[in-house]
Order: C-alpha cells, then structure tokens, then sequence
C-alpha cells in the first residue's frame, strides 16, 4: 500500500506527471477574475472565499483523468487487480496521491493567492481550514468519476459532467466556513457539516470506485 | 408465480402489450380533465391571481421529477441485485423523462415566479435543488450514452444512480443551510399545499394522477423500445456465431 | 500433482459465449501452450481465470494466492527507473528482494536506467522479471513473446524452463512456436462456443430477449 502511494507520488513528479499544472491553473483562475469582475477591492474581498473556492475545485477536476487512465492503459490497473491487495484499498490509496499532489498544494497556497483577491484578514485561517477539511473528500468523489470512465476512450469531458455536481455540498460547506469565519460568526455548523461529509465520502465511496473498476476491467 | 417472472424480457413484452393501451387511456383522460379543470373551471384565487394555474404542471411535474430518480435507484438496485435486463433497462428509459420533467419545473417555476416575485431565477434552495438534480440527470444519462457495452453500462450507472442518489439529498440540505445563512428570514415560501383550498387541491389531485400514468406509459413505451434494440443486437450476435 | 485444473467453463466476452465445455489440468513442472485462431478467446479465458471477469459455467480450482497474470502490456511505467518499477510489484506481492529477479533475467546492468529507454525485448525481459518476483507459482501469460526477437525468445524460453524446474507451472497463449518442446499445447477452436440450437449451453447474456 505505502508502495503504492510511493508509487504515483514518484510519478506524479517525475517529467510528464502533472505535478503543479493544478496549481498553475489556480493561479490562473484567481489572476483572470479580477479582468472579469473590475479591480475595486471591496468587490474582491466579498466573493474571495466563492472564488478560491471554485479555482480550488477545478483545479482539483483537471488532473482526475490520469488517476485511474494511465494505469489502465499500460496494463498495470489490470495487474494491480490481480494482485493481493484489496481494490478498495487501492483506490483509497489513489485518491490520497490525488490529494497530496493537487489537493495539498492548493491548501498552501490558497492563503497566499487570497492576499490578491483581497480575502479579509481573518478569512486566511478559515480558507485553510475549510480546503483542508474539504479537499479530501474532492479527491475521493473525484476518483469515483474517474473509476466510472476509466475504460472511456474520451472520458475527460463526462468525467466533469459526472463529478461536478458531487461537488456542491462540499462547495457549500467549505464557503459558508469561510464567509461565516470572516464575518466573525458562528463557524460550528458549516465546520461540522464540512468534516462529516468528508469522513463519510473517505469511508464509503472508495466501495463504490472499486466496484466501477472491477466492472470496467470485466 | 413470482413478480420476478415479469422481468423476463419476453413475458414483460406480451404483458404490457396489454397494460400499454390502457395505461395511455388512463393517462390521457386524467391529464386532460385534470388540465382543463384547473385551467378553465377553478376560480382565480384573490392574492395569487391568473399565474397560479402553472401549479397543474408545475407541482405534478416536480414531483415525478423526484420520484423518478427514486424509481431509478429502485430499478438500478433491482439489476445489481438480481440481475434482470428489464429492471436496468426500465432506468435508462426513465432517465430523460426525469430530465424533463425536472426542466418542465424548473420553467413553469419560473414563468409563475416572474409575476408572483418579480423575478425569473432566485438562488431558492429549491429553485437551487432542482438545477442539481437536473445536472445529476444529465450526467446519468450521458454515462448510459458513453459505455458501449449495455451490462457494463447499467452495472455504472446503477452505482451512479445510488452515489448520485446520496449526493442530490445532501446538496439539498446544504442549499437550504447556504441560502438561510445568507438572506436570513428573506426565504419565499413555495409550500402551496398546505393552505391551499378543495377548489384547487382535486383538479391537482387528478394531474398528479395523470402525470404518474402518463409517466408510466412513456417508460413503457420506452423500455419496449430498449428491449427491441436489445433483441435486435442478440439476433446480430447470433447471426455472426453461426 | 494437479496446481491448476478447469472442469466445464465457459467464458464469454462483450456478453457473448466464446468457448465452452473447457476442461483441462496444469501440474506442478508442467506448461501448457493454449493455441487458436485470433478471436478464439485465448486473453478471455485468460482473464477469467485471473478473476478479473466472471466465468459463465464451470469451475476452476487452485491453491489460493497462487497465480501470477502478465497480459499483453507489461504495466510498466515509463518514468520510473527498472529498479523502481521491480521493486513496487515485490513490495506489492511482499516478496521484497529483487536482486535474484533482475540477476535471472540479466538486468542488473539496466537497474537504473529509466523504463522507457528500454529496447522492446528488454521491458519483455523486466516483465518477465515482475513473473518472478510475485513469488507465485502459476503462471499465466497473454501474448509473452509479442515484439521479440528469436534470441529474446529463447531466453524467455530459458526463463519459463528454470520456472516450471523450480516446480512452478505455466499458462501461455501464444501464436508463435515458443521453442517449449516439453509443452503440451491445447487448441482452443473446438471448444468455440455454439449457439443454443446446435447444442450449446443455455441462459447466456442476451439468450432473455428472443
């Protein structure tokens, strides 16, 4: 297992893996909304946590093909199911390389690109919060879309369609935090709501990926 | 005798060549009283005025709206579980008339929201709801059109249908929480039946009724027509055995 | 000793019957080349018995944890280097040491250099090296021989050879002699699935809807 992670870390950030193209986007996203909406910074500052937000979500869509498609393409997704591990097991571990190379990353440097968007002081802690506790529940809902189209030849497009809308309780909580935690107000529910979500997407839909893949593989 | 019987593919085309006729008889008798009640012989009501008619399409159509994704994860289970072709099949007929209905409440709520608040599109947790569970429709069917295989199509989009199931639920509850937490006490309130009059309540009663039966005989439709395709690609593999 | 034996399976593909009535054994030292047409489904039958697709009729019994798959690809990842690659299926099946692996199949000159600038017969020879470090005894193998040349061929005949003399045993489709003259070799095409009308098996996927 801690092969495994080793494993797509090792080839997340060797030439071709991808490594920081989630971040680069991010920041592309952050630097074009400002173009889009004027640069008055009262406007900015309200719809900072909406927009690191929704970067951070896209970000984190841009590199869920390649979880489970290069794998199953070279041959090795079909070893790895032959092989004494358990697929769930397998998909966890998946989902948390995910994580750590497009999830993490986001959650550093969010702080740092709100200082453009002008997110309220108070909100910096708050933004790290809520991505820490929502990214990874991205990472796994991501990787049960990329489980459902890995045998697609052009997946990628259906992969968005399929896991955008897993997305939004997540969105919500994660924002409302942020809003709430800058407004200074009652931060309890959203925090929990958040954290819950995600220790019950953590626990239960790696089931559902594995079940995908076994019937893909079939 | 057992009602599993029906979900063979050959005995649930001879039954519902029976049941088809009738179910459209049904349907089209109770939409059309139901409609034109409502629509011609209803007094229009003081403080809501002529729009509150859209309510003969809008609520029925947002009820089976819901109800057919539940009748989705019902008939996915039934496929997971044991394995009847019909069952999976009649899932994928109903997807994109849950789509439509889904998009039929969504514009009727607007057309009866322009003139009651002024405004086409309100972020409404149930306005909010709705466009979620029309985008869950959506991606269900798209998967169902991308996987060539129809087992391995069914046995993803069953999973997709209960995930997505679990996810529509809970993005309602989070929209409720997301909208309260920002226009406090500002929520209009759509629970029309609760202190709405007989007058109106039995012309709807009976479009309710008519939307379920004229749901019924599309999916019928539908799903003899998923059955036939599927026959139809049995006979071409047979063919190429030989 | 029988390792591996097969009784009346049937496999289909794509939902349709490919073979069926299948029956044979594999034992301990033994290899068993499965020959036939393309389409015949040598890589479906192949699969089933991996696991990684349900059989249609039959059974197939084995000692548990005791194959080793190898399919047409040889799911190496091409910016790893060959130890990397090696190392993660050891560390995979708990097997851990490498080093006999890459001595037998004469890699140890190559250990560092990158997957993806091996020769074809090379990446062959380190997945063939990923064979061996399962640890498993059965072998089964899709297509070993694809893109080799005559003397990859005999090696690999060699590598098969030393398995099956270690008491292990192997499953090979193959359309190529492999130069394994020990082998016996089980041709597929009578057991091509027949339609329900000549005979063949009943209840098969689309059968339900005529």
């Amino acid at each position: 297992m801690i092969a495994l992670l080793m494993r797509d870390l090792r080839l997340a950030v060797r030439a071709g893996g991808g490594f920081g193209l989630g971040l680069a986007f991010f920041l592309i996203v952050v630097t074009l909304v400002p173009f889009g909406v004027g640069p008055e910074g009262k406007i900015l500052a309200r719809i900072a946590p909406g927009i690191l937000w929704v970067g951070a979500l896209l970000a984190c869509l841009l590199s869920l093909d390649r979880i489970f498609a290069l794998d199953y393409e070279d041959g090795s997704l079909d070893l790895l199911v032959t092989a004494p591990v358990p697929l769930e097991g397998v998909v966890s571990i998946k989902a948390l390389a995910h994580w750590i190379t497009t999830g993490l990353p986001l959650v550093v440097a969010a702080p740092v690109f709100g200082i453009l968007l002008h997110l309220p002081q108070g909100a910096h802690v708050w933004m790290v919060i809520s991505l820490l506790l929502g990214t990874p529940a991205l990472s796994v809902l991501g990787t049960f879309g990329a489980a459902l189209t890995v045998g697609l030849k052009r997946g990628g497009l259906l992969l968005s369609l399929l896991v955008l809308p897993f997305y939004v309780p997540t969105l919500i909580f994660g924002a409302e935090l942020v809003r709430r935690g800058a407004e200074g107000m009652n931060t309890e529910t959203p925090l929990l709501m958040l954290a819950g979500i995600t220790a019950a997407t953590v626990a239960l839909v790696p089931f559902a990926s594995a079940a995908a893949i076994r019937v893909n593989l079939r | 005798m057992s009602i599993w019987e029906y979900a063979n593919p050959v005995k649930f085309m001879k039954t519902t060549d029976k049941i088809l006729p009738w179910t459209v008889g049904v349907a089209a008798i109770t939409l059309i009283v139901g409609l034109v009640w409502g629509y011609f012989f209803v007094p229009a009501a003081e403080n809501f005025g002529g729009s509150v008619k859209v309510i003969y399409v809008h609520v029925p159509a947002a009820m089976m709206a819901i109800n057919i994704w539940v009748m989705m994860v019902v008939t996915s289970l039934i496929w997971l579980i044991r394995r009847h072709h019909v069952s999976a099949l009649a899932a994928k007929a109903a997807a994109p008339i849950g789509a439509v209905m889904t998009l039929i409440a969504l514009i009727t709520g607007a057309v009866w929201g322009q003139p009651m608040w002024g405004t086409w599109w309100e972020w409404d947790p149930r306005l909010t709801s709705f466009l979620i569970l029309f985008l869950f429709y959506l991606g269900y069917i798209a998967l169902w059109a991308a996987v060539e295989n129809p087992d391995t199509a069914a046995d993803l989009t069953g999973v997709l249908s209960l995930v997505g199931g679990v996810f529509a639920v809970l993005s309602r509850y989070a929209a409720n929480f997301w909208n309260q937490g920002l226009h406090q006490g500002a929520t209009l309130s759509m629970d029309s039946e609760q202190h709405i009059a007989d007058v109106y309540w039995f012309p709807l009663l009976l479009c309710m009724a008519g939307f379920i039966f004229f749901f019924l005989a599309l999916v019928l439709i539908r799903t003899r027509t998923e059955v036939r395709a599927r026959r139809l690609g049995a006979i071409q593999q047979r063919e190429r055995m030989a | 000793m029988s390792m591996l034996s097969v009784e009346g399976l049937a496999v289909s593909r794509g939902g349709l019957p490919v073979l069926e009535g299948l029956s044979f054994s594999l034992d301990a030292g033994h290899a068993l080349v499965l020959r036939g047409p393309n389409g015949v489904g040598k890589t479906t039958l192949l699969r089933t018995l991996a696991g990684l697709q349900p059989a249609l009729a039959g059974t197939v019994s084995m000692p548990p944890e005791s194959m080793a798959y190898a399919a047409h690809s040889d799911g190496l990842k091409s910016t790893l280097t060959v130890r990397e690659n090696l190392g993660f299926w050891a560390s995979v099946y708990a097997t851990n040491d490498i080093e006999p692996a890459l001595k037998r199949m004469n890699l140890q000159s190559l250990e560092t250099r990158p997957a993806h600038s091996l020769s074809a017969g090379q990446k062959r020879r380190l997945g063939l090296a990923r064979l061996l470090v399962t640890g498993r005894p059965i072998w089964v193998l899709d297509e070993p021989t694809v893109s080799l040349d005559t003397a990859s061929v005999a090696l690999f005949a060699e590598a098969v050879r030393g398995h099956l003399a270690n008491g292990g045993a192997a499953l090979i489709a193959t359309h190529i002699d492999l130069g394994l003259n020990e082998a016996k070799v089980l041709d597929l095409t009578p057991f091509k699935a027949k339609t329900p009308e000549e005979g063949g098996m009943q209840g098969a996927f689309d059968e339900a809807f005529l």
